[in-house]
């Protein structure tokens, strides 16, 4: 019966065709029409999850750092060329043991309730407050007793910050921070009305309705796992300056591919690429743009008792195998990566320059031979034939398996060293991490404030996110003299300290800088990507017409 | 019809009697071995046995034959489509490239230009090569800065300018060297000045083919050449028939070790847990009542444990060490948790066949419930169990890909064609043959036990038999 | 039949509760916690909050709350969106699974019942060979596989049409769920095909089919009302279980599709080790798995006749 339909069949499908082609002369073809609508200022995106907390005081995921930075706003902010700038504060003063800020009378919250010095103290006191957990609250801890407080050791009333009248706040420091407005513009430190707050408790932030917003747009719709919008908030103090009227998160998916294809079809105005996903976009004739996100990645080794990864010379023949060139052009794939050459990015500010302008790292050429007569000083101190196969614990990501894979089989072919890849799921991960399980593990570190602080201390002893345990006094001290002085020089001269220890004991391999490439819609202007606070930032986003 | 001849008395005498009327002309066939009989003529079943034949060929004689090593890493020849061997010029090996200054032009413009012209004399230093294509060009007036891109196709006009390769921040910066994953295509480079801030619109292309080659030492570490090899030559590159995946691995001898793995697993699992579920829904149909209910709650028990947890929970309990192959442990957990699926079907089959006449007539003939399932049920719910049996092995096949990418299986870089497939999916679109063979591999053990399952279905089936003498 | 179902019921609370025990103590044995995260907390927090969750008390204790709670149909806040209750989560996104489910089970059922008997009908010939080379690819090909190329196809389609004929991800209307319940049913539509192939081939041999042709009976007539009852069967009994899988298991679909179901927190759940999450969306696919099964179960008395449930 089937076959005998089948002249019918076709020719039906040929009658089908030809009322779509006939649809397709008298309709309008809509092209990108969905994804920016110049008449109504909006602008439709993807985001690749759903946010899991959009409490300030506790967020720490990309997706919710995004949306707050458009929906609240802090003290400082950043301006469209990315520099601080006054946020709810309008001008301060910053000295060695305090700080002032004066905030502005036009400041206000969704509901017309003015924006006060109250609801810092508030925030502030609710992010160290040890029964909060926040995973935040170091950033806080240049405010005098904020660690102690933390820890416990006190109560919240002690913490170093008081609202001297609703628009002044007095800020008393536990030492000299240079870099302490900086701190002011992260979402964890953003206000957060008490009278508000404890009308929702639990359920403060689980809808749009259980929030109030004082940034430059609110929260107005929220289907969760499905969409999201943003709309100008009227009560902004700068209103005037925001171009946009909506910002819709329409699809949710962590998918690129899902998300490239959005786009093509012209339903999104922004989509990230990755390796694989850019070869597609070059095939559509798009104008790819690339950003370094100032993200750096390496490999950390672990410092425990009867860990191999302890014999420094073991750890310079890796250094002196890896070709950080190699691995970025080749494995990577993708531009805007840049090699990686030390704990600090090349963003980072040092005295007058960036930091790795004035302080270069060494350039590591690889060198074979250096690097095998390395690893047989290293075999004689550890009194073995051949090192026992080292454990490397990497995600179960596709990208770091690829990644571990690299470097397992060029280790192996350079060095005849062995690796076994130990693939993890995200906590299993975390506990071998936490109780030492590995001899390396891939691992990376991206800014939460603009200062170098934000990478200096990852490797001092009492930072629990040194999960390798490196302990070495000489490092140690040389980050409290960064941390406790605010004179730039003698703070960089110290980190550049670091950096040389860094490279000397090879401490860590750094693999790379990472730097994304990206889609975004030909009429989509003033859209900022930004190594810090949410990225990318649509607030001084327009449609051209 | 008339008689020939009418009849007479010696017409009516009894016929002789002989002993050949009762012989027998051919041995008498059991079930089985009927059944045998029937497979070993089968067209279907003939095409699975040269199928698996070659499979087993494949994964057992291949890597005798094809020796390359499975994970050498040819990064020389990343992602390569299936080619005919090729060759590369010996390099030196690679030293840095500082990018010319001009001296008397200035970095920056002094006012903000209004326009810029295109950047003039584009072209190459040196020779081109896989290794690196540097590009120097003629400062422009009053720019700012250049940046360069490059597209494996000409751009039509500013649109379709390709990858951003880098950008230049100084005016009198007039050189630039691309290393990024360089192949020997054809490429188009484009360069538009910026003014410091923002790129203008005007656009300089040219095209370039870099030519395939390997530095010294990287020769020297595939054993392809000497130290003593000088710059200039030209020698051959390792050969790989079926291209090379994302880490410049030959896939065919992935493939190879990827058989081992997936034959096995997608064999040898399907074959264990289809015979456990084949019993345990026989017995539970057959003996219904109480018996039937606590089996199949137990089934259904099986069926709703989330099956990450427990495969995470197993991988600890087989103490399987971090970076080894748990092959054994994958194959017991795939069998304790894949089974209940079969046994639902079969015990489904067995509801409505212990109805039938045959069986009962066996029951009163004096035969026990063992012999009632084992001869007569269970050949009679031999389509069914075919067919999971058909569906078990690529259901296999991708449960252990799935258990390999999270960490529980064979641990990388030891490849399964499952696996292998995870990996090519992502690179679909631009390099197909890396998921394309492995896909195939797969289709073709699907298609042989599918082939197989068909023979014997038809061998088996009594009705079938009848209609076909 | 009354009572038959109530032992059945009874015997599903059952099993639902040892499934619950048995990942209880599954989620508790494997190393981790809902608590670890990136950025390393200092052992006072993580007792605080250990303290906060209850997951300091005692095994056994932990146990004995979680299934007061369960009985009272209370499944706790999730640990990764610690805002929202599980019973939301389960409330608002398996409707969406559960619609997308649907619409696949029902192109499955379909499609397998049809190619199925084709292939059985014209066993040999051209038909029953393209079919079954379809069923082949259809099963060796992984399921992202056609995820994406079904996208990429209607991303094609839209381009060429120059409007937006179909949405290519996304949900909210009928047209949003076309091609991903497509996607989403081709496996189950490939097995049932081959089911009902085995099964038609077995029934086509049968005497009464022939006593049916020899009465006179209409080809049409004697496939719905012999050959279909008594060939489906199998398809029945994979069915229930299958709906079960898909409305909870579409993950690789709402992925690409952008769909906003149930999928994704079975995975993530225990990816995160978000044991309020993990309890939540097991118990609740185990009862709905459970109440599948005593249907089908149901369904076959009613289908074949000769089956008795003793």
């Amino acid at each position: 019966m089937l076959l005998s339909g089948l002249p019918n069949f076709i020719e039906s499908t040929m009658t089908l065709r030809l009322i779509f082609c006939l649809l397709l002369c008298a309709t309008q073809s809509q092209g990108f029409a969905d994804a920016v609508d110049a008449a109504s200022a909006t602008v439709k995106i993807a985001i690749a999850q759903e946010p899991p907390q959009l409490n300030s005081m506790k967020a720490t995921d990309q997706v919710s750092i995004f949306v707050l930075g458009h929906v609240m706003e802090g003290l400082t902010r950043y301006d469209r060329r990315g520099n601080l700038a006054p946020g709810v504060a309008e001008r301060w003063e910053l000295e060695d043991q305090s700080a002032t800020f004066w905030l502005r009378k036009d400041a206000k919250w969704s509901n017309g309730d003015p924006v006060t010095a109250h609801d810092f103290v508030f925030a502030w006191r609710n992010v160290v407050n040890p029964s909060t957990a926040s995973e935040y609250a170091f950033i806080l801890y240049p405010v005098k007793n904020a660690e102690a407080i933390n820890q416990g050791e006190l109560p919240i009333s002690n913490l170093g910050i008081t609202a001297i009248d609703d628009h002044t706040l007095s800020v008393v420091l536990e030492r000299p921070t240079g870099y302490f407005i900086n701190l002011t513009a992260f979402i964890t430190t953003f206000p957060i009305q008490e009278k508000f707050y404890q009308s929702r408790r639990d359920s403060y932030a689980a809808d749009a309705k259980d929030m109030i917003y004082n940034g430059a747009f609110t929260l107005t719709d929220w289907v969760h796992s499905a969409s999201l919008n943003m709309r100008k908030n009227p009560m902004y103090w700068n209103a005037d300056a925001i171009k946009l009227n909506a910002i819709d998160a329409d699809y949710i998916t962590a998918d690129t591919r899902a998300r490239l294809n959005l786009f093509i079809d012209g339903k999104i105005a922004y989509t990230q690429l990755d390796g694989e996903t850019y070869k597609d976009a070059l095939n559509n004739q798009f104008r790819i743009k690339k950003f370094v996100t100032g993200s750096v990645y390496f490999l950390e080794y672990n410092y425990r008792p009867n860990r191999l990864t302890r014999n420094q010379n073991l750890r310079k023949a890796i250094q002196a195998a890896f070709d950080p060139e190699e691995f970025v052009n080749k494995v990577l794939q993708t531009p805007g990566n840049l090699p990686g050459r030390s704990l600090f990015p090349t963003w980072v500010k040092g005295v007058n320059a960036t930091f790795r302008q004035e302080f270069p790292a060494t350039v590591n050429k690889p060198d074979l031979v250096r690097a095998r007569a390395l690893l047989e000083q290293a075999k004689a101190e550890l009194n073995v034939e051949n090192i026992p196969p080292l454990i490397m614990l990497v995600s179960d990501s596709p990208t770091s398996t690829k990644q571990a894979e690299y470097m397992q089989g060029m280790l192996k072919t350079r060095l005849g060293l062995d690796i076994k890849i130990d693939v993890q799921t995200f906590k299993q991960r975390l506990a071998k991490m936490t109780s030492g399980d590995f001899d390396i593990v891939g691992a990376g570190w991206g800014p939460d404030f603009d200062d170098i602080m934000t990478f200096g201390d990852l490797f001092a002893s009492w930072n629990l996110n040194n999960r390798g345990r490196y302990n070495n006094p000489k490092y140690d001290r040389l980050v409290r003299v960064a941390m406790n002085s605010s004179d730039p020089t003698t703070r960089m001269t110290a980190m550049a300290g670091l950096q040389t220890i860094l490279y000397d004991e090879a401490v860590l391999l750094p693999m790379y800088e990472q730097g994304v490439i990206y889609l975004q819609h030909p009429k989509l202007k003033g859209m900022r990507r930004t190594v810090l606070g949410s990225d990318p930032d649509f607030t001084y986003a327009r449609i051209a017409p | 019809m008339s008689l020939e001849r009418p009849l007479t008395e010696p017409d009516f005498s009894p016929a002789p009697g002989s002993a050949a009327a009762e012989q027998l002309t051919r041995p008498s066939l059991s079930f089985w071995q009927d059944a045998w009989r029937r497979l070993k003529s089968n067209t279907r079943a003939i095409i699975s046995l040269y199928l698996i034949i070659g499979l087993a060929f494949f994964t057992l004689a291949g890597p005798l034959l094809w020796t390359q090593d499975p994970a050498a890493q040819d990064l020389d020849q990343i992602s390569q489509a299936p080619a005919l061997p090729k060759t590369a010029r010996l390099v030196a090996d690679y030293q840095p490239f500082t990018a010319p200054i001009v001296a008397d032009h200035p970095s920056e413009p002094e006012d903000y230009p209004d326009e810029l012209a295109a950047v003039a004399e584009l072209s190459v230093l040196g020779a081109a090569t896989t290794q690196s294509v540097k590009l120097i060009w003629a400062p422009v007036d009053q720019a700012g800065g250049y940046s360069i891109y490059r597209s494996e196709r000409k751009p039509e006009g500013l649109l379709g300018l390709g990858l951003p390769l880098e950008t230049v921040n100084a005016g009198n910066i007039v050189g630039f060297e691309d290393r990024l994953n360089l192949k020997s295509q054809p490429y188009y480079y484009s360069i538009v000045p910026t003014d410091g801030f923002d790129e203008f619109d005007v656009v300089t292309t040219i095209k370039v083919e870099p030519e395939q080659s390997i530095t010294i030492s990287q020769a020297v570490l595939q054993g392809l050449a000497t130290p003593d090899d000088l710059p200039g030559q030209v020698i051959p590159l390792a050969f790989h028939p079926f291209g090379t995946d994302y880490l410049g691995r030959d896939i065919l001898a992935r493939l190879m070790q990827g058989a081992r793995v997936s034959l096995f697993i997608g064999v040898v699992a399907p074959l264990i847990y289809v015979l456990f579920g084949v019993f345990y829904g026989g017995f539970a149909g057959y003996l219904g009542g109480k018996i039937d209910q606590i089996l199949m709650r137990f089934a259904d028990f099986v069926v709703a444990l989330p099956f990450l947890l427990f495969m995470i929970l197993f991988k600890i309990a087989f103490g399987i060490g971090p970076g080894e192959s748990g092959v054994m442990p994958m194959l017991v957990a795939l069998i304790l948790l894949l089974w209940p699926a079969t046994a639902r079907l079969v015990r489904g089959q067995v509801l409505k066949i212990r109805e039938q006449g045959y069986i009962e007539a066996a029951r009163l003939l004096g035969g026990g419930s063992s012999y009632l399932i084992l001869r007569h049920i269970i050949p009679n719910t031999m389509g069914v169990i075919l067919v999971t049996l058909t569906f078990a092995v690529p259901s296999a096949i991708f449960t252990e890909a799935f258990l390999s990418f999270i960490g529980m299986g064979v641990a990388p870089p030891t490849p399964s064609w499952g696996s292998m497939c995870n990996e090519g999916v992502k690179t679909m679109l631009s390099h197909p043959h890396e998921l394309f063979f492995p896909a195939l591999f797969i289709s073709i053990t699907v298609l042989a036990f599918n082939l197989l399952g068909d023979g014997l279905t038809e061998a088996l089936d009594s009705k079938m038999r009848t209609r076909d003498q | 039949m009354l009572r038959y179902t109530l032992g059945r019921l009874l015997s599903g609370v059952i099993t639902v509760w040892f499934i619950a025990t048995a990942t209880f103590l599954a989620m508790h044995a494997v190393p981790g916690d809902p608590l670890m995260n990136e950025k390393a907390t200092t052992p006072e927090i993580r007792q605080n909050l250990s303290k906060k969750y209850g997951l300091d008390r005692p095994l056994p204790e932990q146990y004995v709350i979680f299934l007061s709670n369960m009985a009272q149909g209370d499944f706790g806040l999730s640990f990764t969106q610690q805002n929202r209750r599980v019973n939301d989560i389960i409330r608002d996104h398996f409707p969406v699974s559960a619609a997308l489910g649907v619409l696949a089970i029902a192109f499955a059922a379909a499609g397998g019942i049809l190619w199925g008997a084709l292939t059985a009908l014209y066993r040999n010939r051209l038909p029953d060979v393209i079919i079954m080379f379809l069923v082949i690819l259809g099963i060796s090909v992984p399921s992202f596989v056609f995820a994406a190329l079904g996208q990429l196809a209607l991303v094609n389609l839209n381009q060429w049409s120059g409007t937006s004929i179909l949405p290519v991800a996304g949900w909210g209307t009928l047209s949003h769920m076309l091609v991903p319940s497509l996607v989403l049913g081709l496996g189950t539509m490939a097995l049932l095909t081959r089911l009902m192939r085995s099964s038609m081939l077995e029934v086509v041999n049968e005497d009464y089919i022939k006593t049916a042709k020899a009465k006179g009976l209409s080809a049409p007539r004697i496939f719905f009302k012999h050959q279909l009852r008594n060939a489906i069967l199998p398809v029945i009994t994979v069915l229930g279980p299958q709906i079960a899988a898909i409305t909870t298991g579409g993950f690789v679909v709402e992925l690409v599709f952008a769909i906003p179901g149930l999928g994704r927190y079975f995975v993530q759940a225990v990816q995160q080790l978000d044991y309020t999450v993990i309890m939540g969306t097991t118990v609740f696919y185990g009862a709905f798995l459970v109440l599948m099964v005593i249907i089908v179960d149901i369904i076959y008395g009613f289908i074949d006749p000769r089956v008795r449930l003793k």
